[in-house]
């Protein structure tokens, strides 16, 4: 297994004591010493200086760039305090874009986590060919988000799409997907529900397998049946996932913009803005007409805020709620 | 009680018995994964697996057909038609730069991956079994990290880019993806508990230096967790799009990129746009149909521990 390429050194392979030869303190010695001490932090060190300059200090200097008029080609110019953040909280489609973002991340986390509990539920049973089924689940994960907008934004064409044709067939009339609020933020939401669903059954489902079976044991001896140990013993179980998975979505789910963005060929959010997010009004800030890194700075520290905001609210929320359901009578599943 | 529970006929009469007491209740024995399959649990899933296949297949019938067509059937024929062929032609000899993409897709992703696993090994390497000042709470910080949405740096990331005259060049996409909190985390969790103490020091005994351990002793035994973190930091690389999108432009794009773009130039000619789109999909279904299984046993894996 192992195989040396030292020449080794000159004396017996002890059980292994410090380095320490008493017979030879010389420059290997030292180098061997500054070897063990050093090496540790030599191999973590990768990752520490590539995420202060490419995690930490861009978030830092986003709060200075955001004091700053700052063009995207003239670069930096004067500072102007809070005057970015004021200027953004006036602008109506800044809170166009706030309102839009939370009615497609609850209407693609909430149904999401339902669904993906609810498959888990069906893969963990005694299946035949049980690997072909969970890859079944996850093939939509590979593909890309724009790829995904793509295709549904087809499927979901007003006029000469899929689904309202089916609609049609069945005797119902068209849904403007396109127009109205609510059903563009109804079909991004499929979008991404579509590609994240199976991955995260995939982690439900691990989860559920690792719940004792004793437990479930436990309570057909009390006469339970299969509704009532799925509420009274799996979902109480898996309550760290959920909350896991709640707090990934949800750092996912605000920064949207690959399925908005691409859900017609213009990429605005549609002619009232029906479905612009804060990540696509921050790039059109930085990057559109406008050219002002400091307004789009702004926004990106105003929505980091509500990330840690709803991540919090989320935690305690979710805690709560699923100590909630866990049952009162009966047995408590021991954490 | 009437009758006595399952479980006590088991426990009495033997499994035979419980098993056909339990067919007449139409209750199932056991629990979870014990459970046998009924059919209503394969229809279910047949019909899953319906979702996630029709809309790709969706994107593969209108890629083989054309704009006419497409315009006069909402509702593609089950068969493909003959035109997919003719379509990628047109796909290739658009000014979208479709090679140079899907070239640039390549590069990106494999670089991306190939450094992912080098450094997250390297450091996992030393978080799981080595010891030194400050492990404890250095790990914790990188745990942290991955609650920080890093995308939201991104106006002072392109002004770097822009001072380094990055901007429209791979490295800005590759280098500020090196190495990730999730992959230093994972291989981390992985080598605890599959590397024993004893190697390293039988490597330390024999002589070896710290690099000469990870490299002879800490890389074979990390093999298994490393493919795996490729797949996953290949899949998320290829289907990347907001910074690559921001940083490279339309002059040189990865592919999803390129496939915007032909979304906004050709948005009446929808076989041209699904031709795109099917050949950017086809290169991780095959991926996918080769090594799914090692992303899925991926995911369960990560989500037990996490």
């Amino acid at each position: 297994m192992t195989t040396s390429t030292t020449p080794h050194l000159d004396r017996r392979p002890s059980p292994p004591t410090r380095d320490r030869d008493p017979r030879r303190v010389g420059l290997r010695q030292k180098l061997g010493r500054w070897d063990v001490k050093l090496s540790p932090y030599l191999y973590i060190s990768p990752f520490f200086i590539l995420f202060a300059i490419v995690g930490l200090f861009p978030l830092a200097y986003t709060a200075y760039v955001s004091m700053h008029k700052w063009h995207l080609i003239g670069g930096e110019g004067a500072f102007v305090g809070f005057d970015n953040f004021a200027f953004v909280l006036q602008q109506p489609n800044f809170w166009r874009a706030l309102r839009n973002t939370f009615s497609i991340f609850l209407l693609s986390s909430v149904p999401q986590i339902f669904v993906a509990i609810i498959l888990a539920a069906v893969l963990d049973a005694n299946l035949r060919a049980r690997t072909f089924w969970r890859m079944g689940v996850l093939l939509p994960y590979v593909v890309a988000p724009v790829a995904v907008s793509l295709i549904f934004s087809k499927l979901f064409a007003d006029q000469s799409g899929m689904i309202n044709t089916i609609l049609n067939n069945i005797g119902l009339d068209s849904i403007r997907w396109h127009a109205d609020v609510l059903s563009s933020h109804f079909a991004i939401a499929t979008m991404v529900n579509f590609r994240w669903i199976g991955y995260n059954t995939l982690i439900f489902l691990a989860a559920m397998q690792a719940v004792p079976r004793d437990l479930y044991e436990a309570a057909i001896l009390d006469g339970a049946a299969r509704m009532r140990q799925f509420f009274s013993i799996t979902v109480p179980m898996l309550r760290p996932t959920i909350i896991f998975v709640v707090v990934t979505s949800t750092i996912g789910g605000l920064q949207i913009f690959d399925e908005p963005r691409m859900f017609d060929q213009f990429g605005q959010g549609g002619a009232d803005r029906q479905w612009l997010t804060v990540t696509m009004y921050l790039y059109e800030l930085g990057w559109g007409a406008q050219k002002s890194f400091g307004r789009a700075a702004a926004v990106a520290w105003i929505l980091f805020l509500i990330i840690v905001a709803v991540g919090v609210i989320n935690f305690s929320l979710t805690r709560r709620i699923s100590t909630d359901t866990a049952p009162k009578s009966g047995r408590k599943a021991k954490r | 009680m009437s009758a006595p529970s399952i479980p006590v006929i088991q426990q009495t009469a033997g499994r035979g018995a419980a098993r056909a007491a339990a067919r007449r209740r139409h209750i199932s024995t056991g629990a979870g994964s014990d459970r046998r399959a009924g059919w209503v649990t394969y229809v279910i899933l047949a019909f899953v697996l319906v979702i996630s296949a029709y809309p790709l297949y969706y994107a593969f019938l209108l890629a083989s057909s054309n704009a006419g067509t497409i315009a006069q059937n909402p509702i593609p024929s089950l068969l493909p038609h003959g035109e997919f062929f003719d379509n990628v032609k047109r796909v290739l000899d658009s000014d979208i730069q479709f090679w140079k993409a899907f070239r640039n897709s390549v590069i990106v992703a494999v670089l991306t991956s190939a450094s992912v696993v080098l450094f997250s090994t390297l450091a996992g390497f030393s978080f799981a079994k080595l010891r030194f000042r400050g492990r404890g709470p250095l790990l914790v910080f990188v745990i942290a990290t991955m609650a920080v949405p890093t995308q939201l740096g991104i106006v002072p990331l392109f002004i770097v880019m822009s001072k380094l005259g990055w901007t429209g060049k791979l490295t800005a996409v590759v280098v500020p993806g090196m190495v990730t909190a999730f992959g230093v985390f994972w291989m981390t969790q992985y080598l605890e508990s599959a590397l024993p103490y004893e190697l390293i020091e039988a490597a330390r005994v024999d002589g070896a230096s710290m690099i000469q351990t990870f490299y002879h002793v800490a890389v074979p035994a990390a093999r298994p967790a490393a493919s795996m973190l490729a797949l996953f930091t290949f899949v998320g690389s290829w289907t990347s799009f907001f910074w690559p999108f921001i940083v490279l432009g339309s002059s040189n794009p990865t592919l999803p990129v390129a496939v915007q773009l032909l979304q906004s130039t050709y948005f009446k000619d929808m076989a041209l746009i699904m031709a795109g789109v099917t050949l950017s999909v086809v290169p991780l279904v095959v991926v996918f149909i080769f090594a799914g299984r090692q992303l899925v046993a991926g995911i369960m894996q990560g989500a037990v521990k996490g």
